[in-house]
């Protein structure tokens, strides 16, 4: 009896104290970064671009940075799910009776999972260099585009499969196409695109290795999609790297602002979708 | 069983999914405007039987079927027969109801709309009918809009059926339609069925044998995969000629 009581003792001990660790840590990282942050944190930071000598301690802001990063990300997700919806649908509804062939495609998307993202990165500056591009907003989305793509098939392919197969029926049997009761699923699914969208978009704006070579630095915000952007992440990785104080303190009230953007985005998308199951299902 | 004109005649038919033989050269036809119902122990092969009638094991993966199906005269199994409009001839009921992700008007709606573009007013007409053929245009009038799923278990299995008839189909095909239903329910859908079948024929998957003899005209005994016994209602409880069948509906065989 004692060693069973013990026992349950012991691992409920073990258990609270890997929250406490894993919970903490979440804490310690983002105290770190207000506490770091918010002595540099101003109005300017986030409404200038940088000014001359900004990297040097003088005045300006990021805006150039959170703006490429919207740009960069944003543009990725979108062209990301105009390409992953289609091929998510094809695995799960035109090769369901094939079971090898959907599985190998499922496990090609679960390498390019895996693959570190500056391979993505290098890729796409390969792909730049072939087609004359140079480093801009348009190779930043492309290259993050093939970061996103895996994620967000991935993503679909598993929320697709929840759809139980009587739906599916259901809509076959009022003589729908396939393509009829692709668009049936889709709609059972919208939850999980938001899901999938919000996953694609915070990965994608927390990418450096990826924009490295292909979207450039800029100090400018990007009119056009030729023009290099510049990115959040690199933004603060190059302003941490500098001996001047003052911009050191900068580099954190910048990543304070990436998370803030990051917990914005998640907040507003849990919103959404308590509403949308209030009033939908 | 024979029949002058049958409404579905199986013809050698053989299922196979993987090495499972699931079901073995069946022949059978399946009357018109009347009440048919397949009986059997789990795992028979009755709801692969009667998912065959409108070809939806496609989807299934390793399927391998071979034999005919008429439908009308027409052999659905004919690699150049155009499915939707074979689809389109059955309402299907499943086990549970499976009601689309919209609202109550536009679940009836989505059938009429793919198969043509109808006009708002006559919709509207449409999907007032359907529901008060299915007893459920009191209990909705004034939600049409909210989402299907809000109804009850019940009212969903009822509005699956009212989608089904949207389409104008000539067959209902009911898969164990009452065993997630509460008993109130599965008798407002028996007596919808007992009502429907002189508009339609129906073909019922059931595995409670007090149900098979409130609504059949004729039952299908299947076991293993194979046609035991099939004759009249009354013939097959009553009176039923085999030993297996017998036994099954004496309670031996589960």
């Amino acid at each position: 009896m004692i060693k069973r009581k013990l026992e349950e003792q012991f691992f409920k001990l073990l258990m609270v104290l890997a929250t406490i660790v894993v919970s903490g840590s979440f804490f310690l990282i983002v105290g770190t970064i207000f506490y770091k942050g918010v002595p540099y944190m101003n109005w300017d930071m986030i409404s200038k671009t940088p000014g001359g000598g900004f990297y040097i301690g003088k005045e300006g802001g990021v805006l150039n940075a959170i703006v490429g990063s919207m740009y960069i990300a944003g543009g990725a997700t979108i062209l990301g799910l105009i390409i992953s919806i289609p091929v998510a649908i094809f695995i799960n509804m035109y090769m369901d009776g094939k079971k090898f062939l959907s599985n190998t495609v499922r496990m090609a998307f679960d390498v390019l999972f895996g693959i570190p993202s500056i391979v993505y990165g290098a890729f796409g500056f390969l792909l730049m260099i072939y087609f004359g591009v140079r480093a801009s907003l348009l190779g930043g989305i492309i290259a993050v585009t093939l970061l996103v793509i895996p994620i967000l098939v991935r993503t679909l392919d598993e929320v697709i499969r929840t759809v139980p197969g009587e739906l599916r029926d259901a809509a076959l049997s009022l003589g729908s196409t396939r393509w009829e009761t692709a668009k049936v699923v889709l709609r059972a699914i919208r939850p999980g695109i938001y899901t999938a969208i919000l996953l694609s978009f915070g990965r994608a704006i927390g990418d450096v290795a990826s924009v490295l070579f292909t979207a450039g630095f800029s100090d400018n915000i990007p009119t056009s999609l030729h023009e290099p952007a510049a990115t959040l992440p690199l933004a603060i990785f190059f302003q941490l790297g500098s001996p001047v104080a003052e911009v050191q303190g900068r580099g954190y009230a910048s990543a304070l602002i990436l998370t803030i953007v990051v917990l914005v985005i998640t907040v507003l998308s849990e919103l959404l979708l308590k509403r949308f199951y209030k009033n939908k299902i | 069983m024979t029949f002058e004109k049958p409404h579905i005649s199986v013809q050698g038919l053989n299922v196979q999914i993987g090495d499972n033989h699931i079901l073995k050269d069946i022949n059978i036809d399946i009357p018109n405007k009347k009440v048919t119902s397949i009986i059997g122990p789990s795992g028979c092969g009755k709801t692969t039987l009667l998912k065959t009638f409108n070809r939806l094991l496609d989807n299934t993966s390793d399927v391998k079927i071979t034999g005919k199906v008429l439908v009308d005269g027409e052999n659905i199994y004919d690699p150049n027969i155009e499915i939707t409009h074979i689809r389109k001839k059955m309402g299907l009921l499943s086990q549970r109801p499976y009601p689309l992700p919209m609202s109550i008007y536009d679940n009836i709606a989505y059938g009429p709309r793919i198969h043509g573009s109808p006009k708002k007013k006559d919709l509207d007409i449409l999907v007032e009918e359907q529901l008060k053929n299915v007893g459920l245009w009191e209990e909705v009038k004034d939600r049409l809009n909210a989402p299907a799923t809000r109804l009850s278990i019940g009212q969903q299995q009822r509005l699956c059926l009212a989608r089904g008839l949207a389409v104008g189909p000539e067959m209902i095909l009911g898969d164990e339609s009452t065993s997630a239903l509460d008993p109130l329910s599965t008798h407002i859908i028996e007596d919808l069925f007992m009502k429907l079948k002189e508009k339609y024929s129906i073909v019922l998957v059931t595995h409670i044998l007090r149900q098979a003899a409130r609504v059949s005209d004729y039952i299908i005994f299947v076991y293993m995969g194979k046609i035991i016994e099939y004759g009249p209602a009354e013939q097959i409880l009553k009176n039923p000629q085999e030993q297996l069948t017998k036994e099954y509906v004496k309670g031996y065989i589960v």
